[in-house]
């Protein structure tokens, strides 16, 4: 589970576009070890968060802090190299291209020898890292030479959270993993979120879908109108309390917590971690 | 098709091959994916029926001859393979194809540059050519089908233009009549049949043996056996048939040479690679990291070079350069060909053996209906019905594609 400071943090960020204030003051952490679930109403700066962190929006003004450290995202290319993966709902993958093509897409291992000159693919070690990787995260695909159009939902979104973790990133972000899967598949991609847990990734999913949040977060985050709506430990948590943060009905977190005062992450006494985070 | 594989999964990754192996391949044989096999089941029934009509049609000599016919073509399809892969088009290919041969004309001619040289400068001026249509395409957002039409208009004024007032150019240099009129000796022939039956099982053996260190499936060593032995066959009686005529052509050997390493470069090579995944999805190989644009303006340089090459070679079999070169229906043919072998119009679905099957295709219908003293009229409605039909065939099997959940 999560201990010490968080990997990823962000303090008091904000974000407009034009009149409109998506993001305001925004607190928010992710530790080691931890899914943290995003939800929120349509409109309520889920999406802008995520691509700011993800380096596709540049904030207006606060602090992102990676592993401690104050960092500075100007562009998608800074934000994988400090670690973070997105996996965007569109999940970015060529139909037409088989498992290991995809998963290695950008990243093609060459092979060595006289083929370097040619860059000629070195496919068998490709497929074999390929099949090392996904049966290291027990993900089932039928045959790593299909080609991805080929396969089912959760498997494509299987593939493409895979496809992720070859750049041995530390946090990953999960934009609506489940949406639009079947009871099966739904299963399947939430058993891979928690295997993404055991490696110690800190993960961020977000979900509409509250039944899915509850079945894999240890922590849920409600942002609403662009501000923190409350933070709640999945555990002491019932969805009712949640929906009321999402639609305003209550803003606190686990009777504690109030977001919009910008107190720090984690208080409360179910996250004896939280100390940690005073400075 | 999508639930056979939800049902397959139990499998697991261990057995990545094992998934459906037999109906997999029957899947890919409707839905278009081995369209190649298509394709040859169809010459074989196009020179059938030639045959029954004409018994010279199979003849050595017929053959030969049609295998000349269809290198300037083949030649230029390869290139235009990679540009459908990425799902544009390029209608300039036929007027570079012209102006490039007329390059090397009037430099080897009235110039007196060296025939390699010339030969050089020509393909420099197709590369060129492609790399700024390319350029076009890709910076600005301009329909490559509108950048290469203007291409089409503005390449021909300049082959006009390159011509001059005579309006033609008869070549005599050695070594450009001789790319087109060259035959090999039979032993010679055996050499080179022999060079390509070693090469490829050597690449069968290696990829073989790569795959058994690295643990992973292979193929059984009977079906290994049975493609090799399949090539072989293919290659000897190719090479029987040329050394029973004037020989192996070196016309021929040149399109072969370009149809395997330009295949090698697709299937093998990291920027082959990039170019389905750009034709696949581009907004998902740019985010990969892939830069989109630098693969457009190369494949657009590969088309243009490819046509350049098509055209010399046209030039060579024509011993000149005239107002008509690289004109009438070259450009439709050489787009096509690899259509109708089984390149997809779409983008992402292709490979670089359709130009020679494409090009073998309406090579013979062509050649076939030559032979019957069809007259044009019949050649062109043929040909248009038979590219019809190919490019129903693809529309066919992409909408089923979609049906099964397959983009």
């Amino acid at each position: 589970m999560a201990s010490g400071a968080p990997l990823l943090e962000l303090e008091k960020v904000s974000k407009r576009f034009g009149p409109v204030q998506a993001l305001d003051r925004v607190d928010f952490a992710v530790h080691a070890g931890e899914v943290v679930g995003l939800v929120g109403d349509n409109g309520a700066g889920k999406s802008t968060m995520v691509k700011a962190i993800a380096g596709i929006y540049s904030i207006d003004d606060g602090k992102i802090r990676f592993d401690g450290d104050e960092v500075k995202i100007k562009g998608p290319q800074d934000a994988v190299e400090l670690g973070i993966a997105t996996v965007y709902q569109d999940l970015a993958l060529c139909d037409n291209l088989d498992v290991v093509a995809n998963l290695f897409l950008g990243r093609e291992e060459v092979a060595a020898g006289p083929g370097q000159v040619t860059r000629q693919l070195d496919e068998a070690e490709m497929e074999h890292q390929t099949s090392d990787l996904l049966s290291n995260l027990a993900v089932t695909i039928p045959s790593l030479r299909s080609e991805v159009g080929t396969l089912s939902g959760g498997q494509r979104q299987q593939v493409a959270v895979a496809r992720s973790l070859l750049g041995e990133p530390k946090v990953v972000l999960l934009d609506e993993p489940t949406a639009a899967l079947g009871v099966a598949q739904t299963a399947q991609v939430l058993n891979l979120i928690r295997r993404l847990r055991e490696r110690g990734l800190g993960v961020v999913v977000i979900s509409h879908n509250l039944a899915d949040v509850f079945e894999v977060a240890d922590r849920i985050f409600v942002l609403r109108l662009g501000r923190a709506g409350g933070e709640f430990d999945a555990e002491q948590t019932t969805e009712e309390h949640v929906v009321g943060a999402i639609t305003g009905a209550s803003s606190e977190g686990n009777g504690k917590a109030d977001r919009q005062e910008g107190s720090t992450a984690g208080e409360g006494g179910e996250r004896p971690e939280a100390g940690g985070e005073e400075r | 098709m999508t639930e056979t594989v939800e049902g397959a999964e139990a499998r697991g990754v261990e057995a990545p091959e094992a998934g459906g192996g037999r109906r997999e391949t029957v899947r890919r044989i409707v839905q278009g994916d081995l369209a190649s096999l298509r394709v040859v089941i169809g010459l074989a029934l196009i020179w059938a029926i030639f045959q029954f009509e004409n018994d010279r049609f199979l003849s050595a000599e017929n053959l030969t001859n049609l295998m000349l016919q269809i290198t300037a073509v083949g030649l230029i399809s390869v290139g235009i393979v990679y540009v459908l892969l990425l799902g544009e088009i390029d209608l300039s290919v036929g007027a570079v194809s012209g102006l490039a041969a007329a390059v090397m004309a009037v430099l080897n001619v009235q110039h007196g540059w060296s025939p390699y040289l010339a030969i050089a400068a020509a393909v420099v001026v197709g590369l060129a050519i492609g790399v700024l249509q390319g350029f076009l395409f890709s910076r600005f957002g301009v329909p490559s089908f509108v950048v290469t039409l203007a291409g089409l208009l503005a390449w021909q004024g300049a082959l006009l233009q390159v011509l001059g007032s005579t309006g033609s150019i008869n070549l005599t240099d050695p070594t450009i009549t001789g790319l087109a009129n060259t035959f090999y000796s039979d032993a010679v022939g055996w050499i080179f049949a022999a060079l390509a039956i070693a090469a490829y099982g050597a690449v069968l053996a290696v990829g073989y043996k790569r795959r058994r260190d690295a643990d992973l499936d292979t193929q059984s060593p009977t079906a290994l056996i049975v493609r090799f032995v399949g090539v072989a066959v293919v290659v000897i009686a190719a090479i029987l048939v040329l050394n029973s005529d004037r020989g192996l052509p070196l016309a021929v050997l040149i399109l072969m040479a370009f149809v395997v390493g330009m295949e090698y470069v697709l299937k093998m090579t990291r920027f082959g690679r990039h170019v389905f995944a750009v034709g696949g999805n581009s907004e998902a190989a740019r985010r990969a990291g892939i830069n989109v644009n630098g693969i457009r303006v190369a494949v657009f340089g590969i088309a243009g070079t490819m046509a350049a090459i098509g055209g010399i070679l046209a030039a060579s079999r024509l011993l000149a350069v005239n107002q008509n070169s690289g004109g009438n229906e070259l450009l439709l043919l050489a787009i096509a060909g690899p259509v109708i072998a089984g390149t997809s119009l779409f983008g992402g679905r292709g490979s670089v053996w359709t130009a020679l099957l494409g090009a073998l295709v309406i090579g013979s219908i062509s050649n076939g209906m030559d032979l019957l003293a069809l007259s044009s009229a019949v050649k062109f409605m043929v040909t248009g019905g038979v590219l019809l039909l190919a490019v129903l065939v693809d529309a066919i099997a992409r909408n089923q594609r979609q049906a099964s959940g397959r983009v």
